[in-house]
């Protein structure tokens, strides 16, 4: 196997290396590069951010979590390859000179590879490019003046990216390129480890410490990252990243689309696939609810077998989905109809955490009463779970301050949730109840989001 | 003009470009061996064997140390000696290092080091401060005591009482570079450390005693630290004396540095409080008589804790004369990681306990809370009426937050925004906003008199050219650039002249950690003596070379004028050089004027005090307490300031990260005594969108300045409170929800935030 791809502008190949190797640990200890920092080595900081070029543009990622094979057929841009090799900065990094942006300088090469990306994009939504960017030193105010100074400069040609080159053979057995493929190659090995993004297995490698012998990298698999949005539903191949996923929904669910704003952060985004987020069964993945809600359909295939289920029915128990072995998911639907749909992600802090709760609310009301009601819950039990009682409690029923405070109380016999770092048992159930109150005054447009207050 | 320019911070190029060395960027030599720790898996008990066999067998372990295997004194503590490098017969707490591996690779010593088995006796353990107080487990024999007049018969007979206690919670230093460290043997037997370290004479210390050799074998560099904020004064020791023993153990480079997980879950934080409080006060708020009992969680080591709480007690008064107050400080040991320097040093929980009494006052009479404290604020030194005696005897002769309350109330157009939050706030029933203001006075000088002095050595070569190097250290604060300015102000030569090098033991010795906001004020004066003297030398000989009055020599613009003869500077080093002028030079300052007593509370523990104040505006919604600062307005007093760019970079990240302490930065263990939130996965600092949607920062032209480095104050710790703000102004919001006071602890988090609304709200 050998792994191909331009750093900085010239092409590399590296023949022989373990594909669990994260591109970090490649660049510092092999390549000397050490201007890409690591801070937490689990993709929550950004201080080992990189801009990666595929197809779809420039995207930044965070090297700690992404594995080398990864990288092949694409184009890396790292710290040291953003200013003219004569010597002249980029704007970026002479705004963030000139505005006071570094202060201890070890978040720095992460803050300008994520503007230096966000700035060739044309993106000028800072707060959101930057909320995967800590910075413990400035406070971030001069950070984001440095961002807004440039945001109309002219991306510097000499970061035009090479075109990628076409995609040669990684290796098929290790790198699918299509369903197909991946759907033999998985049959051979049905208990190899699937990675898509690796927000979530890579670590399973840098902080678990585990040996991933066994893998299939699923990044060449093109045919899993179609979307089709059609009069009736929406599809979305499992390997759609999720900042894919909200510039699709942005008009279809908005609501959903900008709870996946704060899903994570940029870098993460960016890497993270739809497929792996219901794939790995977490009970605070913030899709599942809200796809839930929607009544939304998981599609598996294993060889040639495709079935199509419920997604609430894939989730089985804590850790257990409804997957046999060698079987993958290949898309995701989700029906279009008319949006009641409203997502409700609370955490500790409002940008990339993890929900304490996610509630997401579907609910039908026509003249007056309650036809239909899909509600699900993230943060709330062993699995993304619906509030059955609660539907049941308000289905039939007038949509009345009655018929919520009858429905409020059901949640006790939906859920019994934990108490852990994130927030007690107790805050969870009441915030459930609240937000199924906030749902009915954000539809008679009386609910205010703290976040729109100005 | 060289000081008070706002130029970019020295190695801002490097940082953008990459180019910026941190200790895990050094290139190694290529027998370098890498280290872990293996840690405890228990909050307290006895080992009673460890099987390291499985640890041995990893691929790349060349060898493991335990405590037996330690050549001289297994210590690493700050100063008590009593902070094994590796455990000894006892574990403390849950993440003690117990083991050490020494491996090929950073990856192999981490997966080595989680293989080992060790056995227990668990011993019961202490994890919260009810039950260390009701064990009385403790430092020092007893309670601390400062007290000023009868405070007791002063409450019992005012007007109006009020009493209460809160929690105040630690905080997580993250730094965004974890601690690091290398060793290289030397020849002869030395060895030479880098070290991320607030405290380079520290490290230099304990790696001798570890490794039995005299300091002057052992040579510390450190060049910059990614963040230090406290968390690298004392936490750094481990890292390099483990360095040092395995280097001397194996004849090899030896590197350590700490995963992010394992560095949360085995260094210090910020020590958390209970306060308790009893005030008096009459119908105006005029305050007679404070009670408070500080209960301090200082872990299972003493490290810094005594004058961690010691602070604390200095800054119960804050920016207010009380006439008859008690404070009463509870040291207590648990079996939690070893609380340490933040930031602050215990000022902010000290502070956070009298501005909690002031909020509290206001809610109770009904006044608004500024009036309230502008009512009990130390009188100007103009009013000489008035006596101006902190608890602990030290006359206030320099407040200023008359004026500087005054300017900011105007500049942020609080009674205006104030009476339309009101307005706001009676047609929303779920969401309420508050504004809030708090003032900081911040006492500058290490209450241990003899760390307050500084050493800088400056070298001026033949070329003109100036090499400058001072006993503090660089970790993000500007420091550096700081101390050009000031070396350029003494011979008026352009700050590129200036060479800044690395902070090295081998060139200033007895250096005190860069703390305690000290830094410029201590080296920027031993950098001017020493820069003073060389130019005294170089104006006797020019002015003897060219037969005029050593008056009529002038360095001026990068040059030397000497009657009427102009040189440029570098002509003039060349030509002092010739005459075989001493063109290098030591200087040497320490602090005057102090003298404090810690055990009675008395005497002048500080040169100046530092003043600040802020107003910060917040939403918070009832439902679920999620909440979000709106604006923020900080005027903040950095006497002549040295480089008002990096000063107000330091106001400005000083206030988010006081605010982060007091709301979503939450820690958490179980009930074993396991952290929880040890990754940024689970322990949430502010994010960029969680800084001030307005956020205004200024400067305030005071007028009571200190004699200190061109009359500039220090900046590092003082802003660090003008996040109580933010707590306060929380507060405010949560009060909108009903007619109860909130009784908020901190931090409001979103769920404190909703317990507190519920409290206003049903009156409990």
């Amino acid at each position: 196997m050998t792994i191909t791809f331009h750093l900085n502008g010239d092409e590399v190949s590296v023949p022989d290396i373990a594909p669990t190797t994260t591109l970090l640990d490649w660049l510092r200890n092999t390549r000397g590069l050490n201007g890409t920092k690591e801070g937490c080595n689990e993709g929550d900081c950004g201080a080992c951010t990189v801009m990666v070029t595929d197809q779809d543009g420039p995207k930044a990622l965070n090297a700690c979590i992404l594995f080398m094979p990864q990288l092949h057929g694409k184009s890396l841009h790292t710290v040291e390859g953003v200013a003219n090799p004569d010597g002249t900065l980029h704007p970026v990094q002479k705004a963030m000179i000139d505005h006071h942006g570094s202060q201890c300088g070890f978040c720095t090469p992460g803050f300008i590879m994520s503007m230096v990306t966000a700035h060739t994009a044309g993106a000028t939504d800072h707060d959101d490019q930057l909320a995967g960017n800590l910075c413990r030193c400035t406070g971030y105010a001069p950070i984001i003046r440095a961002a807004q100074a440039v945001q109309t400069a002219p991306v510097p040609k000499w970061l035009v990216t090479k075109p990628t080159q076409p995609q040669d053979a990684l290796d098929n057995v290790m790198r699918p390129l299509s369903a197909n493929d991946l759907a033999y190659q998985y049959a051979q090995r049905p208990t190899a480890t699937l990675i898509a993004g690796a927000t979530d297995v890579g670590l399973w490698v840098t902080k678990q410490l585990r040996d991933l012998d066994d893998v299939i990298f699923l990044d060449g698999c093109d045919d899993l990252k179609e979307i089709s949005v059609t009069q009736d539903e929406v599809r979305f191949g499992a390997l759609v990243n999720m900042n894919r996923v909200r510039e699709t929904l942005t008009p279809i669910y908005p609501s959903y689309a900008d709870m996946i704003r704060r899903y994570a952060s940029q870098q993460v985004r960016n890497a993270a696939t739809i497929g792996g987020n219901i794939a790995n069964g977490s009970p605070i993945g913030d899709n599942p609810p809200a796809l839930i809600a929607l009544g939304a359909r998981v599609h598996l295939r294993k060889q040639n077998t495709r079935r199509a289920i419920l997604l609430e029915d894939f989730f089985i128990d804590y850790g257990k989905q409804d997957r046999s072995d060698g079987e993958f998911i290949e898309a995701i639907t989700l029906p279009r109809g008319q949006d009641a749909l409203r997502v409700y992600k609370v955490s500790k802090r409002f940008d990339q955490d993890i929900s304490a709760v996610l509630g997401a609310f579907n609910i039908v009301i026509d003249q007056g009463y309650v036809t239909a009601a899909c509600i699900a819950f993230g943060g709330m039990a062993a699995i993304p779970k619906r509030a059955k009682h609660v539907e049941t409690a308000l289905i039939g029923k007038a949509w009345t301050a009655d018929t919520i405070r009858q429905a409020q109380s059901a949640f006790d016999a939906d859920f019994s949730p934990l108490s852990d770092m994130r927030a007690s048992a107790l805050y969870r159930l009441e915030t459930a109840r609240a937000l199924l109150a906030r749902y009915a005054a954000d539809l008679s447009g009386d609910h205010i989001p703290v976040l729109e207050v100005q | 003009m060289s000081v008070a320019k706002p130029l970019p911070h020295d190695a801002a190029a490097l940082h953008v470009t990459g180019q910026a060395r941190y200790i895990d960027d050094i290139p190694l030599p290529a027998n370098t061996l890498h280290l872990a720790f293996g840690l405890s898996a228990i909050a307290k008990g006895e080992i009673t064997s460890i099987d390291l066999s499985d640890v041995h067998n990893c691929d790349g372990v060349i060898a493991v140390l335990t405590a037996h295997d330690l050549p001289f004194e297994n210590d690493v503590s700050a100063a008590a000696h009593d902070e094994p490098l590796l455990a000894t017969d006892q574990v403390h707490y849950n993440g003690q290092p117990v083991f050490l591996v020494i491996a090929t690779s950073h990856r192999a010593a981490r997966i080595a080091a989680r293989k080992g088995t060790i056995q227990y006796n668990k011993e019961p353990t202490l994890l919260t401060l009810d039950q260390a107080l009701a064990a009385n487990s403790r430092f020092e024999d007893g309670p601390r005591i400062y007290e000023k007049g009868d405070a007791s018969a002063a409450i019992d007979t005012a007007a109006h009482i009020i009493e209460d206690s809160f929690e105040i919670g630690g905080q997580e230093h993250f730094y965004l570079e974890g601690q690091a460290a290398l060793a290289l043997p030397q020849e002869d037997g030395g060895m030479l450390i880098n070290s991320s370290t607030q405290h380079p004479s520290e490290i230099q210390h304990k790696v001798a005693h570890a490794i039995g050799l005299p300091m002057h074998a052992v040579r510390v560099e450190t060049r910059r630290m990614g963040g230090g904020f406290g968390g690298k004064e004392s936490q750094g020791n481990a890292l390099a004396v483990a360095c040092a023993v395995a280097a001397r153990a194996t004849g090899r480079p030896c590197k350590m540095r700490y995963d992010r997980d394992d560095d949360m879950v085995i260094t210090g934080k910020r020590h958390a409080f209970r306060i308790s409080y009893r005030a008096g006060f009459d119908d105006t708020g005029c305050l007679s008589g404070v009670e408070f009992t500080h209960l301090v969680d200082c872990g299972w080591a003493q490290d810094l804790s005594l004058p961690v709480a010691d602070r604390a007690m200095l800054h119960s008064d804050n920016a207010y004369i009380i006439p008859n107050i008690r404070i009463e400080s509870h040291r207590l040991k648990t079996n939690l990681q070893s609380a340490t320097a933040y930031r602050g040093f215990g000022g902010p929980q000290g502070m956070l306990g009298i501005e909690r009494v002031m909020d509290h006052a206001a809610h109770h009479l009904g006044i608004d809370p500024i009036e309230l404290r502008k009512r009990n604020y130390y009188a100007s030194p103009r009013n000489k009426c008035r006596k101006n005696t902190t608890p602990y005897g030290m006359n206030v002769t320099d407040f200023e937050l008359h004026g500087l309350t005054d300017q900011l109330l105007q500049s942020s157009n609080y009674i205006t925004r104030k009476a339309e939050i009101a307005q706001w706030n009676t047609t929303h029933e779920t969401v309420k906003r508050g504004i809030a203001f708090s003032p900081v006075k911040f006492g500058i000088s290490f209450t241990l008199t003899h760390l307050n002095q500084a050493g800088a050595l400056v070298h001026v070569y033949q070329d003109g050219s100036i090499h400058l190097n001072h006993g503090g250290t660089e970790m993000g604060q500007g420091l550096f650039q700081k101390l050009a300015q000031v070396a350029a102000q003494c011979f008026d030569v352009d700050v590129t002249r200036i060479k800044i090098t690395a902070s090295d033991t081998d060139k200033v010795p007895n250096t005190s950690a860069t703390a305690a906001s000290s830094g410029s004020d201590l080296n920027g004066m031993a950098v001017k003596v020493a820069c003073d003297t060389i130019r005294t030398r170089m104006a006797a000989y020019l002015a003897e070379y060219f037969h005029c009055n050593e008056t009529a020599v002038k360095f001026l613009k990068d040059g030397v004028i000497i009657g009427d003869k102009t040189l440029s500077f570098s002509e003039a080093a060349m030509l002092c050089y010739t005459g075989r002028i001493s063109l290098s030079s030591t200087g040497f300052y320490k602090t005057p004027s102090l003298q404090w007593d810690r055990i009675k509370g008395a005497g002048r523990p500080f040169f100046y005090f530092a003043y600040g104040a802020a107003i910060t505006e917040v939403v918070v919604d009832a439902h679920t307490g999620e909440n979000r600062i709106l604006r923020a307005d900080l005027l903040h007093d950095a006497g002549a300031s040295l480089n008002p760019a990096l000063d107000i970079g330091q106001i400005e990240g000083a206030y988010v990260q006081g605010a982060g302490w007091l709301t979503t930065e939450e820690l958490v263990w179980n009930e074993n005594g396991n952290l929880r939130t040890h990754a940024p996965s689970t322990y949430k600092i502010p994010a960029c969108s969680d800084r001030p949607d307005i956020f205004n920062v200024a400067l305030y032209d005071g007028e009571y300045r200190p004699d200190t480095i061109y009359r500039s104050k220090a900046v590092g710790e003082p802003p660090f409170m003008l996040g109580i703000s933010a707590w306060l102004a929380l507060s405010h919001a949560v009060s909108a929800f009903g007619p109860a006071y909130p009784h908020l602890n901190a931090p409001a988090t979103p769920e404190e935030l909703w317990q507190a609304t519920k409290r206003v709200k049903h009156g409990i």
